[in-house]
């Protein structure tokens, strides 16, 4: 009898061991550390962003059906790469679990990623490498780590051409027709002609959308001319206050700024979604998906308002993505073999065919699905073969480790450009100022 | 052998008595100070080992002692970002608390339709935040904003909300003031029903003015409720983040010169920007110093609160 409180003890003792348990299985049944299901088939997660995903669904039933014993968990993550998709996923990569076997990378975070070699599988050590004839150099060369491991295999890419409004254009008393406008356009002198033009007509609305857009296409082109640096050197030096291409491309904005031809809609906001829709801007530097967002913002109601030429300058790049296998993936040769289909020049078509991303193997941009796409929504605009042109004599930039955020910090500062209040020669001092900020805070 | 049967379930009751009577008590506080230690003085210590290390995810870390300290404190963007925390902590709490009182006051007298008004002022409250910044962003945007509308209908410029210092202040303090001036109102007027009508009905006989009874009863009997919505408005007028980032589209450099960047948008924009975990860690400690200072002058100013003459 005089064990009873004893019992009482033990009880709650193992109430709480049992407790504990609970807590600690909700935590560890997340996912299995052996990546097999209850039937014993491998199952590798592919993790992607975007609002649309990548367009897997039906290759990854194609895989699943050719490749007994293997289950694909393809899951699209989130919409928001750089904010939410990135800081997750170097959480997980320094955490040792939680990423996907099979993980996309963007454009914007390549630097980052492939600084850090040790979490990433070299895939040219399950053969791989062979791969290299289906893509161009640079999109080939950005999927390597530093210390020169194939970390990532592309899939699609940007490419870049200029959207205009034809029935702004037409107000302003400007050519409509996209091989005349893409002619007048030829280089950015032409653009800056046209824009003066538009501009002294009484329409009301900005000639481009914001400063940053027109920057970022307009230094990624003079940075590939040269030697293909724009914030960071090889070395990861911080050398945007003495990079050419960087100052080039900020003088062209301040010039258009000056000349009152830059609007003040930053992208992704309210206002540039309603200017979008509303006409209250003519033209805006857009890549192959942007097309979709054009359609998506501004609706049914502008069908035929807007239309699609070449990019000045003749070439461009904005966006695209890589897939990678973790060093966590308990399947590492399995995930290999998945990222070489889904990454294979067919698949990219198969991609681009269920949500438009433009693929980055020239065999897949030359064939005829994608070569003759015409896009109904922008006056049946050879979208197909303008992306393709823009990418054709594209010459690769480096992106270095803290590329993005310099990027985000730098474009910023350059809405103190638009309204001309400002002295330029201030604004560019912030501007160096903004992303050795960023160097000096970031590690 | 009855005896004995019946020895032990007196022992045992006995003993559960004396538990009941000494234990249970700590028994019951225990899940607070339990769930206190794991999700408050954990991270609380954690952050503050974390700050003090060179510390990134999927990288380096190495212990560097003082020197993220040392980096914010002499980093002219974190006092920037002081700067507007401070400033607009005092735009909008000092008016919202004001209002909230005369709200308050408002509310507590008899009239019509009592039940509803005072639900009505609650409703900001359970709205949810990035709702009212989406709305009130749309309300300041500058080309197809509302008020640049009104502005411009009456014959005014229109303003840049986001370009300058005080236009941008005050658009977020209008957002926080819209949300908390209820919530604080709701707290005054629970505390203002507490105190006994015979003191207005005796100060009335003395012929007192309505505005001489809210100054000299409704405000001193008030003082330990003041003292408590200023603490809770302290902490979460200083660690402003929800408001600005919607207003600048989801970003954390709060505007192109960084007019309205806050601590918290600091310390977010450190860490998921930058990867640098241990600044974010040391910023966060620092904004927490900030809050106890400012707390602290914030007690000893209303602590003065007396019913004079």
């Amino acid at each position: 009898m005089t064990h009873t409180p004893r019992r009482g003890i033990r009880t709650a003792l193992s109430a709480t061991a049992a407790a504990a348990l609970v807590l600690a299985g909700a935590t560890a049944c997340g996912n299995s550390d052996d990546g097999l299901d209850a039937d014993g088939n491998i199952v590798l997660t592919v993790q992607v962003f975007g609002g649309a995903g990548f367009g897997y669904d039906e290759l990854v039933k194609q895989y699943e059906k050719d490749n007994p014993g293997i289950k694909v968990d393809y899951q699209v993550v989130t919409p928001d790469y750089d904010n939410e998709y990135r800081p997750n996923l170097i959480q997980q990569l320094d955490a040792g679990s939680g990423a996907g076997d099979i993980v996309a990378v963007e454009e914007q975070g390549v630097g980052q990623m492939m600084a850090m070699s040790d979490y990433w599988v070299d895939l040219a050590e399950y053969g791989l490498d062979a791969r290299e004839s289906d893509y161009t150099a640079w999109k080939w060369e950005q999927g390597h780590t530093l210390d020169g491991k194939l970390a990532g295999l592309g899939t699609d890419v940007g490419g870049m051409a200029m959207c205009y409004r034809t029935d702004l254009f037409e107000q302003a008393g400007l050519p409509t027709d996209r091989d005349e406008v893409g002619a007048l356009w030829a280089d950015w002198d032409g653009f800056t002609e046209l824009g003066e033009q538009f501009a002294a007509s009484d329409v009301d609305a900005s000639f481009v959308d914001s400063p940053s857009q027109l920057y970022n296409t307009r230094m990624i082109q003079e940075a590939g001319n040269a030697d293909g640096i724009s914030y960071f050197d090889r070395q990861n030096d911080y050398v945007l206050g003495e990079s050419a291409a960087v100052r080039t491309a900020f003088d062209y904005v301040a010039e258009l700024s000056e000349k009152d031809l830059v609007g003040n809609f930053r992208s992704w906001t309210d206002e540039w979604i309603q200017a979008t829709q509303a006409g209250g801007f003519a033209t805006m530097a857009c890549p192959a998906w942007m097309l979709g967002v054009i359609i998506d913002h501004a609706g049914e109601e502008n069908a035929g308002n807007w239309d699609v030429a070449a990019i000045p300058g003749g070439s461009g790049n904005w966006g695209g993505s890589w897939l990678s296998v973790p060093t966590q993936s308990p399947h590492p040769a399995e995930a290999a073999a998945l990222v070489d289909y889904l990454s294979s020049p067919d698949s990219q078509i198969a991609a681009f065919e269920a949500v438009s991303n433009f693929p980055s193997a020239p065999a897949a941009q030359a064939d005829p699905v994608v070569a003759d796409m015409t896009n109904e929504y922008f006056n049946d605009a050879p979208s197909g073969q303008i992306f393709a042109d823009s990418v054709a004599d594209y010459r690769p930039v480096f992106f270095g480790e803290m590329h993005s955020a310099v990027r985000g910090a730098v474009e910023d500062v350059l809405f103190q450009l638009v309204g001309g209040t400002d002295d330029p020669d201030a604004v560019w001092t912030a501007f160096v100022a903004a992303g050795q900020e960023v160097v000096d805070t970031g590690v | 052998m009855s005896e004995v049967a019946e020895r032990g379930p007196g022992r045992l009751r006995r003993l559960v008595d004396r538990f009941d009577l000494r234990a249970m008590p700590y028994v019951l506080v225990s899940p607070y100070f339990l769930l206190f230690t794991v999700f408050g003085l954990f991270p609380l210590g954690f952050t503050l080992w974390v700050s003090m290390h060179k510390w990134r995810l999927a990288g380096e870390k190495e212990f560097v002692g003082l020197d993220n300290y040392g980096f914010l404190l002499t980093n002219g963007n974190f006092w920037n970002a002081t700067y507007n925390t401070i400033g607009m902590f005092v735009m909008a709490t000092l008016p919202q608390l004001a209002l909230a009182l005369l709200l308050a006051n408002a509310l507590n007298k008899r009239m019509r339709g009592r039940l509803l008004l005072r639900m009505g002022i609650l409703l900001p409250m359970v709205t949810s935040v990035v709702a009212v910044a989406i709305v009130f962003s749309q309300l300041f945007s500058y080309r197809y904003g509302m008020i640049n509308w009104g502005l411009e209908s009456l014959g005014f410029d229109r303003i840049d909300w986001q370009a300058d210092r005080l236009p941008s202040w005050l658009a977020i303090s209008t957002m926080v003031d819209w949300r908390w001036t209820g919530y604080n109102a709701i707290i005054f007027l629970a505390a203002m029903q507490t105190i006994p009508r015979d003191l207005y009905e005796a100060a009335a006989i003395d012929g007192a003015s309505p505005r001489r009874q809210f100054w000299q009863i409704t405000i001193p009997q008030l003082r330990p409720v003041i003292i408590f919505v200023v603490f809770i408005s302290t902490m979460g007028g200083l660690m402003l983040f929800a408001e600005p980032m919607m207003f600048g589209s989801g970003r954390y450099d709060g505007g192109a010169a960084g007019n309205f960047q806050t601590i918290g948008l600091y310390i977010v924009q450190a860490f998921r920007e930058r990867n640098n975990y241990g600044l974010a860690a040391a910023a966060a400690w620092l904004l927490f110093m900030l809050i106890l200072i400012i707390a602290l002058i914030n007690y000893l100013f209303t602590n003065r609160i007396r019913g004079n003459k």
